[in-house]
């Protein structure tokens, strides 16, 4: 797999495939056992600890739920990686923050704490968050999960204008057939831990494969099966229970 | 046989996580000094743990001073002599009971609110995000707290302390009728001060041990609401354990 500099890449796949585990490898949070990665020209599976930081804040991160930092509103959530990484004057810092909270929108918000925001803007603050450090690579973790029509095209237009204006490298992990293939530019499906198709999304949707086919049309059955592995469904319920 | 194997696998497994507590303070008494530079998030930490705690340790204060003073004049009273009363409950709670109930009642207010903040923060991808974000949290959110609960539980036995003999002195004066004069004279007489010294060693070694606990538990929480709620559970349990099993330890270090 290569991830092309400057393009949004989207990492698709059903659930349990290894997306979010590919996320933490790139990322550093987990090491790979075998194999090599590499981000930016280092080894992760060899890099040390301070040379993670050092590479990490080259990149930003949108979490599944935001994960801000409940104890502080939402300006200082988008401040604290200023605070904690620069020595920049107050009024420097408020300058970006408001510029970043802008840029999503949600300048007028910055008051407010995270436990006063919905799971979209929640998403956005994390998002100016991510990109108040200016990073080279921006990483998506499941964007779209848990979002009504109207949040869900915000982060897409988002997604796409970011990366754009910034120059960023965009990573996006998800599962929504329909928001990925109008942001990204190349696709990755995963299946069973395995690259099973790359390519755009157009050409995904005439990819000749039975996978490929099931996850892009949403099929209930085909490869990846309907039924979790059982036993005979007759045996089993005709079989003699344990208090008979 | 099996019953020695799982004996056997039960004592390995304690002291794997012996171990592993032991590390994790290591690792955060080597990032000590860079954390003592900001300082402003210790000092929330201490009005988390200490001045929120205040309350309820003053009132249990109160409340087992007033037994001391009770119990100790009815048992002196057999002997005549009672004006021993304040060098009784003086000892009784600056060497012991203030240290320890101090101890309970913290790792009932404080250590709960740590661990299940921290579970919670592991819970909601808060400390990932630090970690994403090139901040160590072991730095950023653990020290600070760990610090703050050290500082403040010397503190809170001292008051825990000096409101007991209030309360001691409250009842065995005011009502019993103790003499006033020999009920303090007594007590400056009796207490030294290396019962004094004791009490603040105990009271330091039970901060050290219960904030600990509670952060390692936190930290270490399994990310869901029954991992959150069992790691608040177990720093109550094994901070309770830890504090009763050290405090004769060090009662017997001191003799």
């Amino acid at each position: 797999m290569a991830i092309p500099r400057g393009r949004v890449t989207a990492i698709m796949g059903p659930s349990g495939t290894g997306k979010t585990t590919l996320l933490r490898l790139i990322t550093g949070q987990l090491r790979a056992d075998s194999g090599t990665i590499e981000v930016a020209g280092q080894n992760m599976r060899t890099i040390r600890r301070n040379g993670l930081y050092e590479l990490r804040r080259r990149m930003g991160m949108l979490f599944q739920n935001g994960a801000l930092l409940t104890d502080l509103s939402v300006f200082e959530n988008v401040a604290f990686p200023l605070r904690e990484h620069t020595d920049l004057p107050d009024r420097l810092i408020r300058q970006l923050v408001l510029t970043k909270l802008q840029a999503v929108g949600l300048r007028g918000a910055a008051d407010l704490m995270p436990s006063e925001l919905s799971g979209g803007m929640s998403r956005r603050v994390a998002l100016a968050r991510a990109i108040v450090m200016d990073p080279e690579i921006l990483i998506y973790d499941e964007p779209f999960v848990g979002l009504d029509p109207i949040s869900m095209g915000v982060i897409v237009r988002l997604i796409r204008r970011l990366n754009d204006t910034l120059g960023l490298t965009s990573i996006v992990v998800s599962h929504d057939v329909e928001e990925i293939s109008t942001v990204a530019d190349k696709v990755f499906l995963l299946s069973g831990g395995k690259v099973v198709a790359k390519g755009t999304p157009q050409e995904l949707r005439s990819y000749p494969s039975e996978i490929v086919r099931q996850f892009v049309g949403g099929l209930a059955d085909g490869p990846v099966p309907f039924h979790y592995p059982a036993p005979d469904y007759f045996g089993e319920l005709l079989a003699p229970g344990d208090d008979s | 046989m099996k019953v020695l194997k799982e004996l056997w696998e039960s004592l390995t497994d304690s002291l794997e996580e012996l171990g592993s507590v032991v590390r994790f303070l290591l690792r955060m008494i080597v990032l000590i000094p860079a954390s003592v530079l900001r300082f402003e998030l210790i000092a929330a930490q201490i009005w988390n743990a200490g001045a929120l705690s205040l309350v309820i340790i003053m009132l249990s204060g109160l409340f087992v001073g007033m037994v001391l003073g009770l119990q100790g004049f009815q048992l002196l009273q057999r002997f005549g002599s009672e004006e021993a009363l304040g060098v009784a409950a003086a000892i009784g709670l600056v060497k012991e009971l203030g240290p320890v109930v101090t101890a309970l009642l913290f790792a009932g207010r404080a250590g709960t609110a740590l661990a299940s903040e921290l579970g919670l923060m592991r819970a909601t991808d808060q400390l990932s995000a630090m970690e994403m974000m090139a901040v160590d949290p072991i730095k950023h959110v653990v020290v600070p707290r760990f610090l703050g609960g050290v500082i403040a539980m010397p503190l809170l036995a001292a008051i825990f302390s000096v409101i007991g003999i209030y309360g001691a002195q409250l009842i065995g004066v005011q009502i019993m009728g103790v003499d006033s004069g020999s009920f303090w004279s007594q007590m400056r007489a009796g207490v030294s001060l290396s019962d004094i010294d004791e009490g603040i060693v105990k009271s330091a070694i039970f901060g050290v041990a219960c904030s600990l606990i509670a952060v390692y538990e936190g930290y270490y929480a399994t990310p869901t609401a029954a991992g959150v709620g069992r790691a608040t559970t177990r720093t109550v349990v094994t901070s309770a354990v830890v504090v009763l099993f050290l405090d004769y330890l060090l009662t017997a270090a001191f003799l």
